[in-house]
């Protein structure tokens, strides 16, 4: 069957997409347990900015081999330029209240963002295909498949080796490490936990303004980008466990597979088979494949 | 002496001031409603408000081409009440009952949702409002329910359906299999539908290789072209619409889908100007009737496309032809039954009588009242293919098809109109 190389490929590259718009979610819950509703704004920002700014390179005849350097800097300035003032000015005085409070103001501020997206921006779609089309193709299967959707895989595995090992191997990762498991233990062990949650914070909206950032030149970026992406994220997030990095990959590659399969074989399905695969993983295991057991505390 | 030439002045202001207190008499006051947010802004919404802002504008100044050259609507000026379609049903039909209630139109031209026109026909009856639908494409408005006060001057969207599987049939010999991939709602389900039907009933045993259902704004369509790539179909059909449609384009076209199916965008017009370099030669794109590249050249389309253009720097595209036309037909009815009330302003009730059964001529072409008991409009529709010639993205192979032939007689569902073989 010559439908199976298009299958492996179609589905390893929707979940490379998928980790790189899921794993910022799962860090988010994992160091700091909120439930951040703003990554869906963060990923349509990195959009738009990753958009609109190659669109203004290339149209002043700067080297269309940068772009890729202009996406990845859009993304980074619309988090810098965000996710730090949320953190601080906002998100650090919710940290004490219910965990339903903290969720209700992660889901205003991303109405809030949605509508300042309009406002910079306006309601028209932005495109900008010179990089898609800059890298040129390859085949398998007798189909033609655009190389610039090897950048998305490459970019997932980067992401995925880099947090693994900052996380493992170096000192900030096993402190991080540490405020996820108990923050309150390591607040008292002299751990600067704020300062973690800030930089956590802020790393995972990146991540998400990237992941938008570098699916623009694929897709026309239009309001209202971010919805989808949190619903799916969610998904993938707890499929794999919410707060577990392997489980967020885990997830992605399970969501992405099944949903290329059933593009393939079963197209009226496809809608609902996602959550029909959560479904089913949640009622055997609730916290997810890879949840993260937590000791009740007294 | 002085008594006299004080009252010869008095005569003389009020003679000179005459017409301009007539057309000071209380203005004709539109509500017009329509995606002013939200994806559907974009490529319908933005292009029929500024359409509704030039033709008011015109009208006013009465420079509108003959017949409908009269200020205003028959002398009255028009005063535009603009508000945004976006959000869910329910805030839509309270917009409306505002709109008719609080802010006191005269009446509403707008809709450009399915599910909004469904919700608003009855609320209209109720309220006795003269509605107008612009854009809206389900048949079902007068094929299941009779109305009095609401009307629609645009073609259904079974008229694209069975248009494209007309044309389709036509230009490209010995179609053994088709595809689709349209939007899994109300809209992308029944404009695949129609054409599936449609094509079955022009050509009994065509294969359906695969129909794909993304979810609406989806955005990420690689699986979906990689299974229709692998289908082989001949003619692959969409009804994608907006960012769905640029995504779609953006990413099938450096795959090569286009060069072994013929592909069919039934919305395509709305993407053909911004995305003239990424549509590859030979794509048959619909207008949902004769509007834009497929205007004929009459006056109107003159003066409407020539003075869009001039104004807002972008050609005028589908929405805004319908929203024109939207606006001429209510005018022509309005002036009708005017003359018929001795010259006074007419009811809600009169200019429906007029409007109901109506012609008229608007930059698309001829608008006739036909279906729906006189309340919906069918017009011819024409299908092309795309051509890049010298820069431009031109539309050559350019077929008509008369409004009979694509739109269901009276009284007949569009459903059955087609499975029966498009009997008159």
């Amino acid at each position: 069957m010559d439908q199976v190389g298009p299958v492996l490929v179609d589905g390893v590259i929707y979940s490379a997409w998928l980790f790189i718009a899921a794993v910022g979610l799962t860090l988010v819950y994992g160091v700091m347990k909120i439930l951040n509703v703003t990554h869906g704004s963060f990923y349509a920002l990195g959009a738009y900015a990753g958009a609109s700014l190659t669109g203004a390179w290339l149209a002043r005849g700067y080297p269309p081999a940068l772009s890729y350097a202009v996406l990845l800097g859009g993304a980074l300035l619309v988090t810098l330029v965000f996710a730090p003032a949320i953190e601080r000015g906002l998100l650090r005085f919710m940290y004490a209240k219910d965990e339903v409070v903290i969720l209700l103001v992660t889901y205003a501020l991303f109405l809030i963002l949605e509508d300042t997206i309009k406002l910079i921006w306006g309601v028209n779609p932005y495109f900008v295909a010179e990089p898609y089309a800059l890298l040129g193709s390859f085949e398998v299967g007798g189909l033609k498949y655009p190389t610039y959707n090897l950048i998305l895989v490459g970019l997932a595995l980067a992401l995925a080796a880099g947090l693994a090992w900052v996380l493992h191997s170096t000192r900030v990762g096993k402190l991080l490490l540490a405020v996820i498991h108990d923050p309150e233990m390591s607040r008292a062990l002299g751990v600067n936990v704020d300062r973690y949650y800030l930089v956590t914070f802020t790393l995972a909206c990146f991540l998400a303004a990237l992941g938008g950032s570098f699916t623009a030149p694929t897709v026309s970026v239009v309001p209202g980008l971010g919805v989808d992406v949190i619903v799916l994220s969610f998904a993938v997030v707890v499929i794999g466990g919410l707060g577990s990095l392997p489980g967020a990959a885990l997830g992605a590659v399970i969501v992405g597979l099944v949903r290329s399969v059933s593009v393939h074989y079963m197209p009226q399905v496809e809608l609902f088979v996602i959550y029909s695969v959560m479904a089913l993983v949640l009622a055997f295991r609730p916290r997810g494949l890879f949840g993260l057991a937590e000791p009740r505390k007294i | 002496m002085q008594a006299l030439r004080k009252l010869a002045t008095l005569a003389f202001v009020a003679a000179a001031l005459a017409p301009v207190w007539a057309f000071a008499q209380q203005p004709v006051k539109i509500g017009f409603v329509m995606f002013l947010s939200g994806p559907a802004a974009s490529p319908f919404g933005v292009p029929a408000k500024q359409s509704a802002d030039f033709v008011v504008d015109e009208l006013n100044a009465g420079k509108g081409p003959a017949p409908y050259g009269k200020a205003g609507f028959g002398g009255s000026k028009i005063e535009m009440v603009a508000i945004d379609e976006a959000g869910p049903t329910t805030s839509v039909v309270t917009e409306y009952r505002n709109l008719v209630q609080r802010s006191n139109v005269d009446l509403v031209i707008g809709y450009i949702s399915s599910g909004s026109c469904l919700a608003i026909a009855p609320v209209a009856e109720e309220l006795k409002k003269l509605t107008n639908f612009f854009d809206c494409g389900t048949p079902r408005i007068f094929e299941d329910a009779s109305y009095k006060y609401v009307f629609r001057t645009s073609p259904t969207a079974t008229m694209d359906s069975v248009g494209a599987a007309l044309f389709v049939k036509e230009a490209r010999k010995g179609i053994k299999s088709i595809a689709g991939l349209n939007q899994n709602y109300a809209w992308g389900q029944d404009s695949w539908g129609d054409f599936e039907l449609s094509m079955k009933t022009l050509m009994p045993g065509i294969e359906v290789k695969t129909s794909q259902m993304p979810k609406l704004f989806a955005g990420q369509y690689n699986a979906e072209i990689s299974a229709l790539l692998g289908a082989g179909a001949d003619v692959i059909h969409s009804s994608f619409w907006d960012g769905d449609l640029e995504a779609l384009i953006l990413q099938a076209s450096p795959r090569g889908l286009m060069d072994k199916s013929m592909m069919v965008l039934t919305t395509g017009e709305t993407a053909m100007h911004k995305l003239a370099a990424q549509i590859p030669d030979g794509t048959v794109l619909g207008a949902r009737g004769p509007f834009g590249p497929y205007a004929p050249d009459n006056a109107y389309n003159r003066w409407f496309s020539k003075g869009y253009e001039a104004r807002f720097q972008a050609p005028p595209n589908y929405a805004s032809y319908q929203m024109a036309q939207a606006i001429l037909g209510v005018k022509a009815a309005w002036e009708k039954a005017m003359a018929g009330n001795g010259g006074k302003r007419p009811t809600n009730e009169q200019v429906g009588a007029a409007l109901e059964h109506l012609a008229f001529d608007g930059p698309g072409g001829h608008v006739r009242m036909a279906i729906g008991k006189g309340h919906q409009a069918i017009m011819e529709t024409a299908y092309g293919m795309t051509k890049r010639a010298g820069g431009k993205l031109t539309m050559v192979n350019v077929k008509r098809y008369p409004a009979e032939m694509v739109n269901p007689p009276e009284g007949a569902k569009s459903a059955d109109w087609i499975k029966g073989g498009f009997k008159k």
